[in-house]
């Protein structure tokens, strides 16, 4: 990645920083609800960040307001050091569901995001024919979404968020609705992806394996109001594969991230409110 | 001790939670499916009906069964078929219908599509005109008739008119139900992606209000023949209605069904081709109706 060297930022900046983040949300008539509080991390450029917790922690509130489709009750979002707080379009998002459009061939699906930033549609076929074909969606291009597979639509919603050109990509369970097998070669998939497109990923799930396969580092949520309740690199080598899981440093960070879960955990089972 | 380990038949009862004793062994259901005839079976038999009938018909009215006064009959329709084709102005008639259909057809849905659509740009335009558009799809349309051929006179602009107030409503609510049904989660993503409301239109709401749209095409076709119809009744020069009520008035029974013949011929191909229309609209989408 070559920039000039006047608007590089410098190495030290970090690629995003959420500065004290809390939102709460009112109703005319309910009692106001604090979903998340006083969240302040920072991203490493290229990096793999995970964050893991219960239903009710805020991640949803939290990515909508990465990704700018909630302007946070207090604090800031800032990318590349300039504050993007409430400005959607900068920051990619993935949701669990697949959001292809049904009308759409999976070619035209995956240049959505292009098309939506201004490419011209034949361009961004252009760029993204070869893709498909690397990423093994090759033979899906003229196939409209209703005839693919669980993990086909899911690769296909994955390669539109990397071709937007973002540098940040949130993505929102991705794999969560897909069986045990398909999702483990979801995950090794995703992290060839986010190699080769030298992405920052922060990446929200429910299952702990998978955020210590994935991460760089892990943030443990606790709910209700969702705030940190504790961060940690994960040491284990990359490029990683499925042995790695068996290893006594996986168990252990796994072990780790287990013992935050069940320890913030409400006494008073209050599941099903508000995410 | 013996009264411990039998119980009594009150405990067993409620032990099940279901009356066991009561009910008789059942020895199980044999499912039994139709199994399908060729389709020339069904194709011959459909011909047979139609041949049946049409003969019925004839002999009845020949051996007096039937009144052909009131009825008439199959020789006496297919005479006042060729007497209407040769010195009458029947092709012209049915002309004037169809174009008066099909223009009132496009113009009321592309009205209705437009209408409805319009209401997602904004959530409180929607509420404000939401009542009226209920009020107008409830008024029976055609008591609009009079008031329409006294306005656009009595040529082909009142029968479009009429055709156009027959189907845009109907339009009009098949697409707003489209608009509500969009899916929240594409609008998301679409804005998340930098879109504007523009963008969310064009690229999520309108395609996939089209179903809804497309849904309401088959049903207006019928709908924009019947406003077109019920014009020619009222007040008309020309039309296959216009045949019709001059028939009836002078108790020519076998001109009516010359008029109700070609009105179904006319009715099937125009639905015919919307089918085929709304098949080409759907485009890997599922069809959806209110």
């Amino acid at each position: 990645m070559t920039v000039d060297a006047q608007t590089a930022p410098s190495l030290a900046t970090p690629k995003l920083r959420l500065d004290a983040l809390s939102h709460e949300f009112r109703s005319r008539n309910a009692a106001p609800v604090l979903a998340i509080s006083n969240i302040s991390l920072e991203v490493k450029r290229g990096s793999f960040v995970s964050l893991i917790g219960q239903s009710g922690c805020g991640k949803s509130t939290l990515f909508n307001i990465l990704a700018g489709l909630l302007t946070p009750s207090s604090g800031r979002v800032v990318l590349d050091g300039a504050d993007i707080t409430g400005r959607a379009g900068l920051v990619s998002y993935m949701l669990q569901k697949d959001l292809l459009l049904p009308w759409r061939t999976v070619l035209d699906n995956v240049i959505y995001g292009l098309e939506i930033q201004g490419m011209d549609r034949r361009e961004a076929r252009d760029v993204a024919e070869p893709l498909m074909d690397r990423y093994g969606l090759g033979k899906f291009k003229k196939h409209y979404p209703s005839s693919l597979s669980g993990g086909m639509r899911q690769r296909a919603a994955l390669l539109r968020t990397l071709l937007c050109n973002n540098d940040v990509i949130l993505l929102d369970e991705p794999f969560a609705a897909l069986d045990a097998q398909t999702r483990f070669r979801m995950q090794e998939w995703l992290l060839t992806l986010w190699r080769d497109f030298d992405r920052t990923v922060l990446f929200v799930t429910h299952d702990v394996d998978e955020a210590v396969f994935l991460s760089d580092e892990i943030c443990v949520l606790s709910p209700r109001p969702g705030r940190i309740a504790d961060r940690f690199d994960v040491p284990l080598a990359r490029p990683r594969n499925r042995e790695v899981v068996t290893s006594p440093e996986f168990v252990s960070i796994k072990q780790r991230c287990l013992n935050l879960l069940f320890a913030t955990e409400a006494p008073s089972a209050r599941e099903g409110a508000a995410a | 001790m013996t009264e411990d380990i039998a119980p009594t038949k009150r405990q067993t009862r409620s032990l099940h939670p279901l009356p066991v004793g009561g009910l008789k062994r059942r020895s199980g259901v044999v499912i039994t499916n139709e199994k399908p005839w060729p389709r020339a079976a069904i194709w011959g038999l459909q011909v047979a009906i139609f041949l049946a009938a049409v003969a019925g018909w004839e002999a009845g009215a020949q051996n007096g069964l039937i009144d052909p006064f009131f009825w008439s009959s199959p020789s006496r329709i297919a005479t006042a078929f060729v007497i209407v084709f040769n010195e009458g102005t029947v092709l012209y008639d049915t002309w004037f219908t169809f174009s008066a259909t099909v223009a009132g057809f496009v113009l009321g849905s592309l009205l209705g599509a437009v209408v409805g659509l319009s209401l997602w740009w904004s959530i409180n335009a929607a509420a404000v005109v939401r009542p009226y558009i209920v009020v107008f799809n409830a008024v029976p349309k055609i008591a609009l008739g009079p008031l329409i051929i006294l306005i656009f006179g009595i040529g082909i602009a009142s029968k479009i008119a009429l055709a156009i107030a027959f189907t845009s409503v109907i339009t009009a609510l098949a697409a707003y139900a489209g608009v509500l049904a969009v899916d929240d989660d594409l609008v998301k993503l679409t804005l998340s992606l930098g879109g504007r409301r523009r963008d969310v239109f064009f690229k999520v709401v309108l395609p996939s209000c089209l179903p809804w749209i497309a849904s309401s095409l088959h049903i207006n076709i019928g709908m924009a023949l019947a406003g077109a119809i019920a014009g020619e009744f009222i007040s008309s020069q020309y039309g296959l209605g216009k045949i019709i009520m001059y028939a009836g008035a002078t108790y020519d029974m076998a001109l009516i069904w010359v008029g109700i013949i070609i009105l179904a011929l006319l009715a099937t191909g125009l639905y015919a081709i919307v089918s085929w229309g709304e098949h080409k609209l759907m485009k890997g989408q599922v069809a959806k109706t209110i």
